[in-house]
């Protein structure tokens, strides 16, 4: 009787220490991100009044002589980003096609852990990479002036997109029962009509989520692309700005913040260019999150 | 890439420091002292090699030499966490005010000179410029090789970052060359790379591409061209004769500062570099000695 009592109570007071401990990592958790946002806008929001915004609005990025113009970083990022999605997209949607619904099984099980070492390469190597071989076959093969422009750090933020589209997408193209398949073959569709018209279309919210880690990782990449993308602050609103160099925000930001006194105009502008880069990212999910929102409530309903 | 470096010098600072009975040592007794050497990245591997040759005939001094620019090591001056800071150009009057604000009066040393070299790929035959031309060309006014004698081809332009001592230097003595109150601005279209090595591994394999670099990063796989400072004007290429007697335009005194006039340890160090031995290391790393 009495044992059972200081049980009991032994078991509760574990009960209750476990719970409060994840209460509080969770808290932590978010608390982190709360303060990392208050930091940026206590350090970053100074430069809209200190610098005009007329000035950080123009297309001139030469902090040395007080011009903050952020469009051309802007710019970058979003051709590189862009391109990075249309080169990846594609090709990761068609490999997780091929794992899960084509590839043998043995095939299978060699492909998928391969895929996943690719995630594990960290992208200096990808940057080394892109210097020393990918930027002069870029330049030779379609004849450009110099192999460090935003189509070389298109190809290597692909390259490090696809592992994360590869597998999220395989596993959602995974998750569609069996049934669905067996039925449109059944009522006579060809193998590649259930693959694009059944299981792709009711895979589509998982693939979805692929596609918006994978630009995720995209948006964010700083070394690679630091290393290839040339790091010109230049908008060209020609067809062939992808073929141009360009300067990305992330790469501002690693190269200038190490050599910026504190507190100062330019380190206050740095900041800055990290808000936009927050809210950029913090729009792409919560679009993303939406339409998966709307997405799985539509087809909740079509198969309910 | 810098960044990286920087990582990399500051790990093999920490690892030797945890490996030698020396600095296990502790402080409070005296026999040990670390002093910080922080700054340009052009001077960084000349203040490794002083560091290590020195610490060899005085084990009790350790010497911490990190990089990560001349604004940097001033920064770190400025802010009392280092005792030497390492710079490719002169302090700027801000940071001299800033400094003074903290009660600190930054004590400037000569220790080396370097010359900045013009490069192109070794198959570009353009063989010499004068320095208005290189101002032309980072200025954009010149965008085709044909417009000074070499092939039809479009000039790629390389630069090291905007906060780099190198950069700022390039920009007064050469793009506006050494003209008070001129504005003028590298070209939209310069390629600014994070380090010494991009610019000389893009110009090794790129015929169109221009770029400048220190003497001692300059390898034999690149074309240094000859530069003349006028038109009629003697076309000279950078070595240490052609510095020290003035004839090669673009060169710079290389600095190190100290928080008021160097005493102790760090007096003997900086001794000890202005000196024969010191002087002989500049020799071998492809900078220039002083006289």
């Amino acid at each position: 009787m009495n044992t059972s009592i200081t049980e009991r109570k032994r078991t509760s007071l574990t009960e209750f220490a476990a719970e409060r401990l994840i209460k509080a990592s969770g808290a932590v958790a978010i608390i982190f991100v709360f303060l990392i946002f208050a930091f940026l806008l206590r350090e970053g929001l100074p430069a809209f009044t200190e610098v005009p915004l007329d000035n950080l609005f123009s297309t001139r990025w030469y902090p040395i002589e007080g011009l903050y113009g952020m469009l051309p970083l802007l710019f970058g990022s979003l051709v590189v980003t862009i391109g990075a999605a249309l080169i990846a997209m594609p090709i990761g949607l068609l490999t997780a096609i091929f794992i899960a619904e084509i590839a043998p099984r043995w095939l299978r099980e060699i492909l998928k852990p391969m895929i996943e070492i690719v995630a594990g390469i960290p992208s200096v190597v990808l940057g080394f990479f892109g210097v020393a071989v990918l930027s002069s076959v870029v330049r030779q093969t379609l004849n450009l002036p110099t192999g460090l422009t935003a189509f070389t750090g298109a190809l290597i933020l692909a390259y490090m997109a696809l592992p994360t589209i590869v597998s999220v997408a395989e596993d959602a193209l995974d998750a569609v029962p069996r049934s669905y398949r067996d039925a449109a073959l059944a009522l006579g569709a060809t193998k590649w009509q259930t693959i694009w018209m059944v299981t792709v279309k009711a895979g589509k919210s998982g693939i979805l989520t692929a596609m918006m880690l994978g630009v995720g990782r995209a948006i964010g990449e700083t070394m690679a692309v630091l290393m290839v993308t040339g790091n010109a602050a230049r908008i060209a609103l020609d067809p062939g700005a992808l073929f141009n160099p360009v300067r990305t925000m992330t790469a501002t930001i690693a190269a200038e913040m190490g050599e910026v006194a504190q507190g100062s105009t330019h380190f206050h502008v740095l900041f800055a260019i990290g808000i936009v880069l927050f809210v950029i990212t913090f729009l792409v999910n919560l679009i993303a999150s939406f339409a998966i929102f709307r997405q799985s409530k539509r087809s909740a309903r079509l198969l309910s | 890439m810098r960044n990286l470096g920087l990582f990399l010098l500051l790990s093999v600072w920490v690892l030797a420091a945890c490996g030698s009975p020396a600095s296990a040592q502790s402080s409070s007794s005296g026999s040990q002292h670390t002093i910080e050497d922080v700054g340009s990245d052009t001077i960084v591997n000349l203040a490794l090699a002083w560091a290590e040759a020195y610490q060899k005939t005085n084990p009790a001094v350790s010497i911490s030499v990190s990089g990560g620019g001349s604004g940097t090591g001033l920064a770190a001056l400025i802010n009392g966490t280092t005792y030497i800071a390492n710079a490719s150009r002169k302090i700027k009057p801000e940071e001299m005010a800033d400094a003074q604000q903290n009660g600190i009066e930054p004590y400037e040393i000569e220790i080396a000179r370097d010359a900045i070299g013009v490069i192109v790929h070794p198959e570009n035959p353009v063989q010499q410029l004068t320095l208005q031309q290189v101002s032309d060309i980072y200025s954009g006014k010149i965008t085709n090789w044909k417009e000074i004698g070499g092939e039809d081809r479009p000039i790629v332009l390389l630069s090291r970052e905007s906060n780099s001592g190198t950069h700022v230097y390039f920009l007064e003595e050469v793009v506006r060359q050494g003209r008070k109150g001129d504005k003028t601005l590298f070209s939209q279209d310069t390629l600014l790379l994070p380090s010494s090595e991009g610019i000389i591994a893009e110009v090794r394999q790129n015929p169109n591409a221009i770029g400048y670099d220190g003497l001692g990063y300059i390898t034999a796989d690149v074309k240094t061209l000859a530069i003349a400072p006028q038109v009629d004007g003697e076309y000279v290429k950078p070595s240490v004769e052609t510095v020290n007697n003035g004839k090669y335009p673009i060169a710079r005194p290389l600095f190190m500062y100290t928080p008021g006039e160097p005493q102790g340890d760090v007096k003997t160090y900086l001794d000890w570099i202005l000196g024969p031995d010191g002087q002989q290391i500049v020799g071998e790393l492809g900078f220039v000695p002083l006289q």
